[in-house]
């Protein structure tokens, strides 16, 4: 479907623009596609606009058509400008939002995975916060981009992501322990809250990204134009993250953004009840798995504590239902 | 100048733009400012430390609400999602008036998040003012076109800029948000002077007015909102409300933000000016 996209939108850009007096519809939205082309097309090694168009006629060529030189700049550079803009705000978005894939990859490798990714996956949406959306998923499809270290990039990628959703996703009112007491656990539906994401890494990278993003301060506004490609200033990398299987609660709590270790035990039980487990599904995952001495009081504790936290925000269970037990 | 739906909002004075560095300031120290003017995208989210930050502006201070990403100028069809959103913003605000480019930035659905020249037609135009509407007809707020600051033109052109802007807001009834820092970077980009664009524009239609600071490179200049601004766009401005009489003036200060104060005192020299001419009858 999208390559079929693709290649139809790659057959528009080698047609010539009519010149016409008055602009007619078609052409407005023509150039619109044809401009955007050129703005978007990836940077040369050196940061320049591509001297060769898609079809392989100079880019100059196709550039005269739309734009006009004035006396200090031709009409590609002209549009350069734009197409070096559009590169340097992605990259800087991304810079702010992954300062851990940066610090595993380095600059280099980074802003060529960053560019990939980008000339791969175009922003579909009106805000930059949404720009890493598809990162997990392009680097599983083409990890030679984060080769060799395709396991700790991924790791970090879902965790940076995990990141911004935590960061302003929806927080529903939530259930407090005692919303709980009484109820039938074969039919309760517990939901977590939205900017809650579980993970299962294979690094331990959580403390390694906590103390990256200590040193590199907060996201940046929305801003029209970048002067060059300015990246913040890069972290230093701390000691390297170690293999070891690795749950965390990447979670919100008071507007604040936690990373929360978790127990095998409390990652499938939290897993199952996030994909629609009733209470007494999700704590039969917990089958076969040592827990404590006492698990239902250590079940208990884990729920105390959740709730604690505002993590469960819904029963999905009908009212009528739980009124009759009770 | 006669009050009318577009320029009635002389109460306003100077504000400016709210930025993360001075969040702390702000809700501490509680600084005396006319009003704030935020980016509605900023707070387009659906939770977390940006709508409490905004709420807790809200309970002390006037916001208004300015765009980058409607793409006015876009020949395709407006992003409903966007739309939705923007209007649960508004409803949380109650911005008097919501302003966003005129230019585009979106095609096919892909987003180039950036402030694109328009060519100056009649067709685009047209369909730049139909988008307008609908959008003002949806979010039901009154809407005013910002002129962009641009580093390239189009043979297909038709027209001047100001031309343009005057085509677009008399098809689309809608205000003006007037940057003179844009006019004049364009000016010096494009070789027009800057006082015809500023003498050439509808006065009654604008209801705000952007100062700011931009970077001089070899053969152009770029809107980096990262300057002080410099005294050619305080005469502009001067000339402005001299058409507009007073009129609602926001400093907009992106990158490199210095100290709060050091940004209102910036934004507060137009004061000056306001003062200087605020018994003068309006010179259209």
């Amino acid at each position: 479907m999208k390559r079929s996209r693709l290649i139809k939108f790659s057959n528009v850009l080698k047609t010539n623009l009519p010149t016409l007096s008055r602009q007619t519809a078609g052409e407005f939205y023509a150039l619109q596609r044809l401009m955007a082309a050129a703005v978007m097309r990836p940077l040369t090694r050196g940061d320049k606009m591509q001297v060769k168009w898609i079809d392989g006629r100079p880019t100059k060529i196709v550039v005269n058509q739309f734009i006009k030189p004035n006396d200090r700049l031709t009409s590609f550079e002209r549009l350069e400008i734009y197409n070096r803009q559009y590169w340097f705000r992605l990259r800087q978005s991304f810079y702010e939002d992954y300062p851990g894939l940066r610090a595993i990859l380095g600059d280099k490798k980074f802003e060529r995975l960053a560019d990939a990714y980008l000339a791969h996956y175009p922003s579909q949406s009106y805000t930059l916060r949404n720009l890493g959306s598809r990162l997990v998923k392009f680097i599983e499809a083409a990890p030679r981009w984060v080769a060799p270290h395709k396991a700790l990039a991924l790791d970090m990628a879902r965790l940076e992501w995990a990141h911004v959703e935590a960061f302003d996703d929806a927080a529903q009112p939530p259930l407090k322990i005692e919303d709980l007491a009484g109820l039938d656990a074969s039919k309760i539906r517990l939901q977590l809250q939205p900017h809650l994401t579980l993970l299962a890494l294979k690094h331990d990278i959580d403390d390694f990204l906590i103390e990256l993003k200590k040193q590199s301060g907060l996201r940046s506004e929305a801003s029209n134009a970048v002067e060059q490609n300015h990246k913040t200033t890069r972290p230093q990398r701390s000691r390297k993250p170690k293999r070891q299987i690795n749950y965390l609660a990447v979670h919100r709590h008071q507007d604040l953004v936690y990373y929360k270790q978790l127990e095998p035990g409390q990652f499938r039980l939290l897993s199952a009840l996030q994909n629609g487990a009733t209470l007494d599904q999700a704590c039969g995952e917990l089958a076969g798995l040592k827990i404590s001495n006492n698990p239902g009081e250590t079940i208990r504790q884990w729920f105390t504590t959740w709730a604690t936290l505002g993590w469960f925000c819904r029963l999905k269970s009908s009212r009528k239902n739980t009124q009759n037990k009770k | 100048m006669p009050a009318n739906p577009f320029n009635n909002f002389t109460d306003y004075g100077i504000g400016i733009g709210l930025r993360v560095p001075h969040y702390d300031h702000i809700l501490s120290q509680k600084p005396t400012v006319d009003w704030f003017e935020i980016i509605s995208e900023n707070f387009m989210c659906d939770g977390g430390r940006p709508l409490k930050v905004l709420d807790q502006i809200l309970e002390q201070y006037r916001v208004v609400q300015h765009g980058v990403s409607m793409y006015f100028g876009s020949s395709e069809k407006l992003n409903r999602e966007h739309l939705k959103k923007l209007k649960q913003l508004v409803k949380r605000t109650k911005t008097p008036w919501l302003s966003d480019h005129l230019c585009w930035g979106s095609v096919d659905g892909r987003y180039t998040h950036d402030l694109l020249p328009m060519p100056y037609t009649f067709v685009a135009a047209k369909v730049t003012a139909q988008r307008i509407r609908e959008a003002r007809d949806f979010l039901e707020v009154p809407i005013c076109v910002e002129n962009v600051s641009s580093y390239a033109e189009f043979h297909v052109s038709e027209m001047t800029e100001w031309e343009f802007l005057n085509e677009v807001v008399e098809r689309a009834d809608c205000g003006i948000l007037l940057d003179v820092n844009n006019i004049y970077v364009s000016s010096r980009n494009h070789g027009f002077n800057p006082f015809d664009y500023v003498n050439g524009v509808p006065a009654q239609r604008v209801a705000q007015i952007h100062i700011a600071g931009h970077s001089k490179f070899h053969k152009y200049i770029l809107d980096t909102h990262d300057h002080p601004v410099i005294d050619p766009v305080w005469k502009l401005y001067e000339r402005a409300i001299q058409r507009t009489g007073r009129t609602a003036t926001l400093l907009e200060w992106d990158d490199r933000i210095p100290s709060f104060a050091e940004v209102h005192g910036e934004a507060l020299k137009a004061n000056q000016i306001l003062k200087r001419l605020e018994n003068e009858p309006a010179n259209t």
